[in-house]
């Protein structure tokens, strides 16, 4: 059972975050200090080789390979088709790729189950954010936190065990405000999540990705359909956390976003990598420029 | 939203019907019930109490008790299994319409196992006891939950449903068969009975009352009960008396069960189970391990089913499979989940006890009541009725043929929730899937010292 | 070819199941070989006549016809409607009782009380000599009947449409599902209040019925005979229906992709009226042909059918016409002919545990992927 191992690991993590607020009263602080036990390990952490998906006779993705450096906020782009969503869906495991391979932290995740991955600290969000809509904001965030005592349905009911539970529960209902004053969504917590505007959603979604504690983020084009105002929002939070530590891989629709926040960019174009660099290195491409040729740039 | 008129509508529960009369006071009784769970629940029960000796009062104080012992032992049995149900379907979405096989392979197992090697008549059993005989029956209900928990992992939900069907069949016809029946004497030396079944071993909550269950050889306890109840004080005969007894054992066994679930459904995995039913994907991309969840679930749940079955039928004196594990016996418990609103415990114990009373046992009573007051020779058809132009005649068919009627009864009830009010009778419910309150956030977060 | 060889082995180390299912199959089949030429092979073999294996596979492919025309309007309602119509049995007897009542009337009026016709035989004392009810003595009739068990059970199918399904057009499957559930409790205890609840004998015996054969030694009557006739008759109408007219076409692409068929301008309410009008007719149609062969009637023998007419689905593949009537065969041929190897007690197990077994390791059906209605 997945509950038995971390025992120890999880009691530290409880004291942790229990004692956390009472060091540090400002509750950004204490989320930064959750963040900051992952240090960039060096090296790659997300590499992809030769990655090949067919549907039937259609090529999706067609021998794509690249890297996301550690601690870098990079952007995956590409015009509609290119393959980008299928290449995440490959990644984390949604899709099994028909060829090549993928590894995460030096380590071949290829073909495994999606929650094995995420287990292993690489969560994706959804390009249509999919909010958990029955359940309140809250428990939303309380839910994604890994190898939880209380997932062990005998440690929920026995009597003798379920203090444990408890406790743990405790310290995880404060981590979840946290996170949720972090991302300015603590009045919705409430809420079901149903009930949020489409923003809120992509903003509820990355918190939700964050309680599981996560060394890398994939995020699906968590900017579509969000407005202006929540746009900046977002994008402030990705840099803090970022600057935290995290590692992001970003598919985005439109390019601005990408030149203007990520130092690393990379082109897809019909199922392949078409170019890799930085911003201005990709803005000046010929084969971008053509790739892209009709579609605003 | 549908259920916008939820607190005034006169179909939200006989606890409305009951406290009508007298408004104010009674009027605020039944709102403080409704605000708790445990005053709905009674609630309910005191409403079919106070409807079922309206009926019958006239029949003398036995008919009374022994009505009510009825209406009460099938709420109950109702109630346990449609929480059984609940926490496969309600918590977690998984479609499950095989309950009666497995409410049959748990009664089942127990009476092969508990039954004497050579009995005076029906199949042998193993003779072992019987609490040994009540786990391994829940044992083997389980294992054939996570046998049926395979196609819950790859399959949408209405083919498992066709598969769960087709599995609970299978066991009825396997039961049935006189082949099997002879394959297992042989091979474990424990037979089924076949299509005949088999007689259950001894309640032995009979036995607190009667030694050895002989009737007219009561127990100190027994003598003391019956004195004061029996034929020797206020003239209730002694089989409704020890019903009353195991009605005791039941509502345990349901307090039971209503705290396992709950503390289950309040708790991380609680959470998780939610999570599969609305999106199994995120659950999964969020590192919960779908399937393994959804075989624990129906494993603890087809548990709970094989041992509400051992509860339910292992206290009836015989089973047989046809016609008491019909596909039949799984919809009545899922319109008792259904009419208390999938998803919520208390809802499931209230749905199971508004179902037996209202809708399985209420129309046969009523029927019966009304077919009394008429005066008039049944015909012999429907055709025949409806030539006699005749109304008196009509309802005198209709109402000795109340058996077809009520399931059609049954039948637009289904149809009418699913239109109007797919949440239950009481209305969408918050079921917080945490172990602490959730509703206020503890302030600093040192709450606990 | 070496190309197919490594495909055999790639597709077996892929889904072991459908290994084992082939190999059970092969051995199956090996062992009905050496009981039919009377070999004893330690467990295998036996002793089988031919007449014997001829007889089962006769009755099976008369019963899996029947299942598998009302196996259509299943599959139908299920691909375009999107969900598993629990009622679909009980419109099966509905076929029946009407279709039966308008043929007793026809071959029995004037000597029997019409109620005793119209009810099938409920009201009133009427023996089926007394009536006539076969198809040498008053063909007329049985075909009559046919008619209108396919009329009435078209009509009541939409009404229920109208009432039950119409208000939950948005809904998800299992809420249809929960509801049809509904619905069939309805019509099946409808039925029982209007024809009573005991079985009864429907159609006469006449002793010139049986034709043999020949060398395979099968007996053949009159009734199956006709069975197969109007079975494969109804197929054929349902063929030229989906694939030469117009509304054939619409109910194909409905079934295929439904938001498309809408974007596209199908008038999708007429297409799912027309689908209850075909799907309820000829799962009339098959409960009074079912009644024809087995020569006797209750109130809930379609419910009985139902899983059975699922199986039949499910194997064809969901949404396939063609699919439905070749999973008809095939679980009509396992019913009858697998007591050769188990107690005749387990047909219908084994029955549903061929479905079972599909939906593990080929949900999609023997012809998956090709939906034709």
């Amino acid at each position: 059972m997945s509950s038995d191992a971390p025992d120890a690991v999880d009691s530290a993590d409880v004291a942790a975050a229990a004692d956390a607020p009472e060091d540090e009263p400002e509750a950004n602080d204490s989320a930064v200090e959750e963040a900051a036990k992952h240090v960039p390990s060096g090296g790659p952490p997300l590499r992809v080789e030769g990655l090949v998906k067919r549907f039937g006779g259609v090529t999706a993705v067609d021998d794509a390979s690249f890297e996301v450096e550690s601690g870098s906020l990079t952007g995956l782009i590409g015009p509609n088709g290119a393959g980008k969503s299928t290449t995440f869906n490959c990644i984390t495991g949604v899709h099994e790729p028909t060829a090549g391979t993928v590894y995460f932290e030096g380590e071949d995740i290829t073909g495994l189950k999606p929650h094995q991955i995420a287990r292993k600290g690489l969560v994706r969000t959804f390009q249509i954010a999919r909010e958990l809509s029955e359940m309140t904001v809250l428990e939303n965030l309380m839910l994604a936190p890994q190898g939880q005592l209380g997932e062990s349905a005998i440690r929920a009911v026995t009597p003798g065990l379920r203090g444990a539970v408890v406790e743990e529960e405790t310290a995880l209902r404060e981590r979840a405000w946290e996170t949720l004053e972090f991302f300015e969504i603590d009045h919705l917590a409430h809420e079901h999540a149903g009930n949020l505007s489409g923003g809120q959603r992509k903003l509820l979604e990355m918190a939700r990705a964050l309680m599981t504690d996560p060394e890398m983020v994939l995020l699906d084009e968590p900017l579509a359909g969000v407005n202006p105002t929540l746009e900046e929002k977002l994008l402030d939070r990705i840099h803090d956390l970022r600057a935290d530590g995290y590692t992001f891989l970003l598919v985005e629709h439109d390019m601005d976003v990408i030149m203007n926040n990520c130092e690393r960019v990379i082109v897809m174009h019909q199922g392949s990598v078409l170019a890799e660099g930085t911003g201005d290195e990709i803005r000046n491409d010929e084969r971008v420029i053509e790739a892209y040729l009709g579609e605003d740039l | 939203m549908s259920g916008a008129d939820a607190p005034g509508d006169s179909d939200s529960g006989p606890s409305e019907r009951a406290s009508e009369a007298p408004e104010s006071a009674t009027g605020a009784l039944a709102d403080a019930a409704r605000e708790s769970d445990l005053g709905l629940v009674v609630g309910t029960l005191l409403a079919i109490y106070a409807v079922a000796t309206l009926l019958t009062f006239t029949d003398g104080l036995n008919s009374v008790v022994g009505l009510l012992e009825t209406l009460t032992f099938l709420g109950l049995v109702y109630a346990l299994t449609a929480l059984a149900l609940n926490l496969q379907w309600g918590y977690t979405g998984l479609f499950n319409i095989g309950v009666a096989g497995f409410m049959a392979v748990g009664v089942y197992t127990m009476g092969m196992a508990v039954r004497p090697p050579d009995p005076a008549f029906g199949p042998p059993g193993l003779g072992l006891p019987l609490p040994v005989g009540i786990l391994a029956g829940m044992g083997m209900a389980a294992l054939l939950g996570a046998i049926a928990a395979l196609p819950a992992l790859r399959l949408k939900a209405d083919y498992l449903a066709i598969v769960t069907l087709g599995l609970s069949e299978i066991v009825r016809l396997s039961l049935q068969s006189s082949a099997f029946d002879n394959f297992l004497r042989e091979t474990i030396g424990a037979g089924t009975g076949g299509g005949r079944g088999m007689g259950m071993p001894d309640n032995p909550v009979r036995g607190l009352f009667l030694v050895d269950g002989q009737a007219g050889n009561p127990t100190p306890l027994g003598e003391l009960v019956f004195g004061v109840f029996g034929n020797d004080g206020l003239g209730i005969s002694h089989s409704i008396l020890v019903g009353w007894g195991y009605i005791a054992v039941l509502a345990a066994f349901l307090v039971g069960f209503y705290l396992i679930l709950e503390r289950l459904g309040r708790s991380p995995f609680g959470r998780t189970m939610k999570a599969i039913r609305e999106d199994e994907l995120v659950a999964d991309s969020l590192g919960k391990d779908v399937n393994l969840v959804k075989i624990k679930v129906f494993v603890i749940g087809c548990a709970l089913m094989g041992l509400a079955g051992i509860l339910w039928f292992g206290s009836q004196g015989n089973v047989s499979p046809t016609p008491q594990f019909r596909p039949l016996l799984t919809f009545y418990v899922f319109i008792a989940v259904i009419i208390g609103g999938s998803g919520s415990n208390t809802g499931s114990v209230l749905g199971g006890i508004v179902f037996a009373a209202v809708l399985f046992e209420g129309p046969r009573r009523v029927g019966a009541t009304v077919r009394g007051l008429i005066d008039a020779e049944t015909p012999s058809s429907f055709a025949d009725a409806l030539v006699s132009l005749d109304p008196v005649a009509f309802l005198a068919y209709a109402t000795d043929n109340v058996a077809p009627l009520q399931f059609v009864f049954l039948g637009l009830v289904l149809v009418f929730i699913i239109h109007r009010r797919p949440d239950g009778i009481l209305g969408d419910r918050i079921e917080t899937a945490a172990a602490v309150d959730l509703s206020e956030r503890p302030a600093g977060g040192e709450s606990d010292e | 070819m070496g190309t197919t060889d490594s495909s055999i082995v790639d597709s077996a180390r892929a889904r072991p199941g459908l290994l084992f299912v082939v190999l059970l199959g092969g051995l199956l089949l090996i062992d009905l070989a050496a009981k039919l030429v009377g070999a004893d092979l330690g467990p295998i073999g036996g002793s089988l006549s031919v007449d014997r294996l001829g007889s089962n596979l006769w009755n099976g492919v008369v019963i899996g016809l029947v299942i598998g025309l009302a196996g259509i309007g299943l599959s139908m309602t299920y691909s375009i409607l999107s969900f598993a119509n629990f009622s679909h049995g009980d419109l099966v007897s509905v076929g029946a009782f009407s279709g039966w009542g308008v043929a007793f009337l026809l071959a029995g009026f004037g000597d029997v009380p019409v109620r005793a016709l119209l009810t099938v035989r409920d009201a009133g004392s009427a023996s089926p000599g007394d009536i006539g009810a076969h198809i040498l003595t008053t063909p007329g009739a049985i075909l009559v009947g046919l008619l209108a068990a396919f009329v009435v059970t078209a009509l009541l199918a939409v009404a229920l449409d109208r009432a039950f399904y119409k208000p939950m057009r948005d809904r998800d499957g299992i809420a249809l599902l929960i509801a049809s559930i509904g619905a069939a409790l309805i019509v099946r205890y409808l039925l029982q209040f209007g024809y009573g609840s005991d079985r009864r004998g429907v159609t006469a015996s006449v002793d010139a019925s049986n034709l043999a054969f020949g060398p395979l030694g099968l007996s053949v009557n009159a009734h199956e005979l006709t069975i197969l006739v109007a079975a494969i008759g109804l197929m054929l109408a349902m063929h030229a229906m989906l694939q030469h007219t117009k509304l054939g076409t619409a109910m194909r692409a409905m079934a295929d992709n439904k938001d498309l068929a809408l974007i596209t301008g199908i008038p999708a309410e007429r297409v799912v009226t027309a689908t209850w009008i075909i799907g309820g007719g000829l799962a009339g149609a098959s409960g009074y042909l079912y009644v024809l062969l087995r020569g006797t009637i209750q109130f809930d023998f379609g419910w009985l059918l139902l899983l059975l007419i699922f199986a039949a689905v499910i194997l064809g593949g969901i949404g396939s016409v063609y699919g439905a009537i070749a999973g008809g065969l095939v679980i009509g041929v396992v019913f009858t002919t697998s007591t050769i190897w188990i107690p005749s007690d387990f047909n219908q197990a084994a029955a549903f545990g061929v479905m079972i077994l599909m939906l593990l390791l080929r949900p999609e059906g023997l012809f998956g992927g090709v939906s034709t209605a």
